[in-house]
């Protein structure tokens, strides 16, 4: 499948302001060196499977930054899937939770040892567990949606999914469920298009022309936007953001994003060369605007890269869970 | 007395009104209909979703991890199939956030044969979701029962699966639900929807309903008896009761057990029973093979083995790939009153 001619060039002149683009190229070198190590952590037995989103951080970012942050319906849900730390880390988690995670040791705190990487939950943040069985949140997600429109306010739910996923029920589900005329819920559709499942490509799984045209179908207003960039991405989270939040209808985005070290472990986790890399993409812009210099951005990510090793170091210490834990929380009662 | 039907029916309002239920849904749930088994008639916060049991239990879900309380159902337990990988998530998701969330839901979904469904609308349930970890299972033989259980699933923090055993949904009580008119006639009036263009401005008169909970966990000894004890739930309870009542003029002692709640299920009403009775038959009307009465069985001869009198006996339905809608195909599939007699009988005589 031949990549859409992208509505705004790579090139076109930064158009947010210099301190939310900073934070943004932050957010998004503190996520790829999180996920470099959770690579590596991986590669060295400290780990029995990654999966993750290097090559998401232009839109998982700003995602994250844009998201109404706090627990319970005023505040904004998330149904997310594996690929997200990005929004996680714009959310203002620390990344050695994902090594905990990624390590199965007691303190992680999104499941205790119990969950596979990329698997948060955080409901003092509204984050709905991402679950493995892909794209049941796409028919979960309503029903968060339904109880913010019961109760007013602005908070919106979103969900996130992949393309190949499209394909399962769920995402019918999620479409029909939205925008029943009766009842259109507040909901942000997404789904981030890195044009394959794990190793069959989009000409192998789906027909249409964009994924977008089938929410159209539903009179759901929907775009597909260029992932890649993060400050198309940031306008137009926060433009669909804004109507789903005022209209509490939903809105549907579709965003063409890389993968940059394949779908996960499963398929050997190594730098793929020839996808779009966004964070080098932008990294040159920035520097060409001259809000950064290579120094600094090297600077940056040479920080990131130590903090994270020691963190790694920190985990590798840390005890595995009591084998008796695993009658814990079966049940709300034994809170 | 109310029947079960109208037993569920005011469980609903009385956990609308009093313990924060927010949504009763499903498909046909809403009023004109109120649920094709009329369970949820004239109920406050019922609403008709779409025709998509994967959204019905995914909305659930979501429904109770935004704050509300849902009660969702599912037309027929037949269906509740294509949403297994939802609920063994809605079951393990307390577990594998390492109790970061709970979702407080109920499902209901009627069960099991006794209607002449057919293939498909005379399924068993119970065997399938006592293999899912995580959920509270409970299925009610009586009214009364149904509508404690019920009030306590609609309290709980934790899903629950109610199964309503379809057979037994139009059948009256013999006890009393805790507010309801002496007169079923009054009842009736009161809370079935009237019939056609008089169902258009309908509101039911809800009688003045108390609080009445069943815990989980605890089943009901119906009948005394020394020489056998019957363990059962559902439709094949009463039928069970009534061999038993049957049997005791051949001078054969049999006590009965209604187990109500699957999981967690009542193992010491069992275990006192079976060791002053030495022998067990264990009654319902699910598939045969990988049975939760199998369970059972093994639980027996593994923890009461030396109190045993005889082999502990599982009387089911048989392992066929549907029920059949020539009444002597579904009589013959699943247990009716003779095979229980016969099979309390046969035990009640086998001596070591
Ligand atoms: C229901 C289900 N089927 C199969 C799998 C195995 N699986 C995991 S990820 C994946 C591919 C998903 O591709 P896509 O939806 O495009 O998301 P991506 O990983 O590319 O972001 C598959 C088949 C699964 N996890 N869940």
């Amino acid at each position: 499948m031949s990549r859409p001619r992208l509505i705004k060039e790579a090139s076109a002149p930064l158009q947010l302001d210099k301190e939310l683009l900073l934070r943004i190229h932050d957010l998004m070198v503190k996520t790829r060196a999180l996920e470099e190590r959770l690579i590596q952590m991986y590669k060295q037995g400290h780990g029995y499977f990654w999966i993750g989103g290097p090559g998401e951080e232009a839109f998982n970012v700003p995602l994250g930054m844009l998201m109404k942050k706090g627990q319970g319906p005023e505040y904004d849900y998330l149904h997310a899937h594996y690929r997200q730390s990005g929004t996680l880390m714009a959310l203002g988690e620390e990344p050695i939770g994902a090594l905990r995670q990624m390590k199965n040791t007691a303190t992680d705190p999104y499941s205790g040892g119990r969950n596979f990487a990329g698997h948060f939950s955080l409901k003092k943040y509204n984050v709905a567990p991402v679950s493995s069985p892909i794209e049941v949140q796409y028919a979960v997600a309503p029903g968060t949606a339904m109880m913010q429109k019961r109760v007013g306010g602005d908070g919106i739910t979103i969900v996130t999914g992949g393309d190949a996923g499209t394909a399962e029920g769920d995402f019918a589900s999620c479409l029909v469920w939205s925008s029943r005329p009766a009842n259109p819920l507040p909901i942000l559709i997404i789904v981030t298009n890195n044009k394959w499942g794990i190793s069959t490509s989009g000409e192998g799984q789906h027909g249409e022309t964009r994924i977008s045209d089938r929410a159209k179908a539903f009179n759901i207003p929907a775009k597909t936007i260029n992932g890649n960039d993060p400050v198309e991405a940031y306008q137009e989270i926060q433009a669909a953001m804004e109507y789903v939040r005022k209209e509490r209808k939903p809105y549907f985005i579709e965003a063409l994003v890389s993968r940059l070290y394949g779908h996960s472990s499963a398929s050997g986790a190594n730098f793929v060369g020839d996808e779009v890399d966004c964070l080098k993409q932008f990294e040159a812009r920035l520097e060409q605007e001259g809000f950064m210099t290579r120094q600094q951005m090297d600077d940056l990510r040479n920080k990131y890269t130590e903090e994270l090793a020691a963190a790694a170091r920190q985990v590798r210490d840390e005890p595995q869970p009591e084998p008796d834990s695993i009658w814990k929380h079966i049940y709300a009662e034994d809170k | 007395m109310a029947n079960m039907a109208q037993a569920i029916r005011m469980a609903l309002h009385y956990a609308e009104e009093n313990l924060g239920v927010t949504d009763i849904f499903g498909e046909d749930v809403g009023m004109p209909l109120g649920g094709v088994f009329t369970c949820t008639q004239g109920l406050k916060t019922t609403w008709n979703s779409p025709l998509d049991e994967r959204g019905i239990i995914g909305a659930a879900m979501g429904i109770a991890m935004g704050g509300g309380r849902p009660v969702a159902e599912i037309q027929f337990c037949d269906y509740v199939y294509n949403t297994i990988d939802l609920l063994k998530l809605a079951g393990n998701t307390c577990w594998s956030t390492n109790g970061d969330w709970n979702l407080p839901m109920v499902v209901r979904t009627p069960v099991g044969s006794g209607i002449r469904g057919s293939i498909y609308h005379s399924h068993s349930f119970d065997a399938t979701m006592t293999h899912i970890p995580g959920w509270k299972v409970v299925m009610p033989s009586t009214p009364l029962d149904a509508y404690g259980l019920l009030i306590s699933a609609c309290k709980d923090q934790n899903p629950v699966m109610f199964l309503e055993p379809k057979a037994l949904l139009r059948v009256k009580g013999e006890e009393r639900i805790p507010g309801e008119p002496d007169d079923d006639k009054v009842l009736s009036k009161m809370i079935d929807a009237p019939l056609g263009e008089l169902r258009t401005n309908w509101k039911p008169q809800w009688p003045e309903l108390e609080a009445y909970a069943v815990p989980f966990g605890k089943g009901k000894k119906v009948r005394e008896g020394s020489q056998v004890t019957v363990v059962s739930y559902g439709r094949t309870l009463p039928l069970c009761a009534k061999a038993a009542a049957t049997l005791a003029d051949e001078g054969i002692s049999a006590e009965v057990i209604d187990l109500r709640s699957l999981w967690p299920y009542d193992w010491e009403l069992i275990k006192e029973s079976v060791q002053k009775t030495g022998r067990v038959l264990y009654v319902n009307e699910d598939t045969e093979v990988t049975n939760f009465g199998e369970h059972l069985v093994r639980r027996t001869v593994e923890e009461l083995f030396y109190s045993l009198l005889a082999p502990p006996r599982l009387l089911a339905g048989k392992f066929l790939p549907g029920i059949g809608l020539a009444d002597s195909l579904e009589m013959a599939s699943v247990p009716q009153q003779g095979d229980i007699t016969h099979a309390i009988r046969s035990l009640a005589g086998e001596q070591p």
